[in-house]
């Protein structure tokens, strides 16, 4: 109970942490607006050129890249949530203070990086979404119960994402400078997400495998959930699957690191 | 509180060590491992209540001392107790009960007002509400912290700041408070102001203080003890008194001539440590009286002033670590 209050109000604080920058959050939105058209163009050329690619019809396509520009910042697929802060209080030693406080490392982290999530889905992901749902044909579901699924499985992804970026921030424990760890993750993200080409468009074994990889909990599975495109039941157990083995890795490495943590600095 | 937990010892600490290893890459791939003794067979104890300086030179093995007994980093060996808690194996236990601060670190919300990290402290501390309101008022009223509250942390100036982290650390009434550094770059006003709470703190409420700092002035006004640590040992514990015989410390008498004359010619031990123009530098031990030397060199030279200057810690604790160096 206590617990529980302890992180809903770290939960609140990163909500309120990211709302107090909003000339960064005027900026993003921008950003994902304009990402958003390019990607959105780009892929009424290729579905025109291939309608029904990868299952997807053309107003499924556009739906999907908008709710990926809704997804984009709120999963910190491209970086920037809790996991670049964690990591540069690694490097500095401010970890320390994280140690000190009488909670859990990897909640504190997951609060506060839940914090985040929801204030850039509302701060940053509704604006880009709506801009693309009047300006574009979409395919939006019109009944309740797909939405509401949706937000679970947005949820989930949630956790997954921080569970993928917790175990990146949680390198830098080891390799001091994280820089080329985060690098490889932002590329990685970027494409096992969907983030540039719907998972469903690769043939092959490419497709099955990253199909089951962990970042396609991220934006494939709930953007399959919205277009109606899969069982939500299904889903919702692949990513808590994922969500569950990706925590438990990060507090087995959580126990390494602090084991023969040496914290930096004096 | 707990049984088993003598005031006495309330901070104990028994033969601890800690060893890091130090990998140093000598070719391409091979690497050597070196192990470095950061604290090095290390035994103390504090009382309940007691007010402790704890100072060393950068390195010294201050930093591992406290990180030890916050629980975030195990020793190599020896044991370890605060306040009957074994801090390595019950991190979280004993955070509740002890508070740290830092003077280069902040445990503050940077981006939020003041007052959400005392709300959030009100949560992760389960301080009860009026035990939490009632601590926050006091602290607002000591620290004058009640305009900062809506402010938030990035705009407080550094003394602000650290007044702020100081009142996080004891919301929930810890009965030991770790301070690293308190005021490190605090101007002169912030310096007393803090100090004079840390002093009232701890004759009011008894908490027990361990000071580490680099600031002397720190100790000279809290501490009745200093310990003072090197290459991970303890090389003196006691009263700040006594350090001064320990470093075996001089005073100055400084003297104005009536013109340029040549070095005095000081009954030994004394003897002049400078000469600039008609000024000149006597050093004399601490221990010995000033009354009889200014009174031989009046009556052999035309003066004209004379002052004489204590010994400052520093050069005294500089001191004793060249002469253990070169023992």
């Amino acid at each position: 109970m206590g617990a529980g209050r302890l992180y809903a109000a770290v939960v609140a604080g990163g909500f309120r942490r990211y709302a107090t920058y909003r000339a960064a959050t005027a900026a993003g939105v921008f950003t994902n607006t304009v990402f958003g058209l390019i990607l959105v163009y780009t892929y009424l050329a290729l579905w025109a050129e291939r309608p029904s690619l990868g299952g997807y019809d053309q107003a499924q396509a556009v739906t999907y890249v908008w709710v990926g520009q809704a997804l984009l910042s709120t999963l910190a697929i491209g970086g920037g949530g809790a996991e670049t802060e964690l990591m540069e209080r690694i490097r500095t030693g401010d970890i320390a203070i994280d140690l000190y406080r009488p909670a859990d490392l990897q909640l504190w982290w997951l609060a506060a990086d839940l914090g985040r999530a929801l204030f850039q889905a509302v701060g940053r992901g509704v604006v880009p979404f709506a801009f693309g749902c009047v300006f574009f044909p979409v395919s939006l579901p019109g009944d309740v119960g797909t939405w509401l699924a949706f937000l679970v499985a947005l949820g989930l992804a949630m956790v997954v994402g921080f569970g993928i970026r917790f175990l990146v921030a949680l390198s830098a424990f080891w390799l001091l400078d994280g820089v080329g760890v985060t690098h490889l993750a932002l590329l990685v993200g970027m494409f096992c997400s969907g983030m540039i080409l719907p998972l469903n468009v690769f043939p092959g074994a490419l497709g099955e495998v990253v199909r089951l990889l962990p970042w396609s909990a991220l934006l494939q599975a709930p953007a399959d959930v919205l277009l109606g495109e899969a069982d939500p039941a299904g889903v919702f157990v692949f990513q808590a699957g994922w969500a569950v083995v990706l925590l438990a890795a990060g507090r087995l490495v959580q126990a390494a690191a602090t084991r023969r943590v040496v914290v930096q600095g004096g | 509180m707990d049984s088993g937990v003598d005031d006495e010892g309330f901070i104990r600490l028994d033969g601890v060590e800690k060893v890091f290893d130090v990998r140093k890459r000598t070719g391409f791939l091979r690497r050597e491992r070196r192990e470095v003794r950061a604290v090095d067979g290390l035994s103390f104890t504090v009382a309940r209540g007691e007010m402790v300086g704890y100072i060393g030179p950068n390195g010294a093995g201050k930093s591992t001392t406290v990180k030890m007994l916050t629980g975030i980093l195990t020793p190599s060996g020896g044991t370890l107790r605060v306040a009957g808690i074994d801090p390595a194996r019950e991190r979280t236990r004993l955070a509740r009960r002890i508070g740290v601060v830092f003077g280069q670190r902040t445990t503050l919300w940077w981006d939020l007002p003041l007052i959400d990290s005392y709300r959030l402290a009100h949560r992760m501390y389960r301080i009860p509400d009026a035990r939490y309101r009632e601590n926050l008022d006091r602290c607002v009223a000591l620290l004058d912290l009640g305009a900062l509250l809506d402010v938030p942390v990035r705009q407080l100036s550094l003394g602000q700041r650290m007044r702020g982290d100081i009142a996080a650390a004891l919301l929930h009434d810890p009965e030991v408070l770790y301070l690293d550094e308190p005021t490190i770059g605090l101007d002169v006003v912030s310096k007393a102001r803090v100090r004079g709470f840390l002093r009232d703190l701890n004759a009011e409420r008894g908490t027990t203080v361990l000071l580490t700092t680099h600031d002397l002035t720190d100790i000279e006004q809290l501490c009745s003890r200093v310990m003072v640590i090197d290459h991970g040992r303890l090389m003196y514990d006691g009263p700040l008194a006594g350090l001064h015989e320990a470093g075996e410390s001089e005073r100055t008498l400084v003297v104005d001539l009536e013109r340029e004359l040549p070095p005095i010619d000081a009954p030994a031990p004394a003897r002049v440590v400078r000469v600039e123009g008609p000024r000149q530098w006597l050093a004399f031990p601490a221990s010995a009286s000033a009354a009889d030397l200014v009174a031989r060199v009046a009556a052999a030279y035309p003066l004209v002033d004379l002052s004489v200057r204590e010994p400052d810690i520093e050069a005294v604790i500089g001191r004793m670590y060249a002469e253990r160096a070169g023992a």
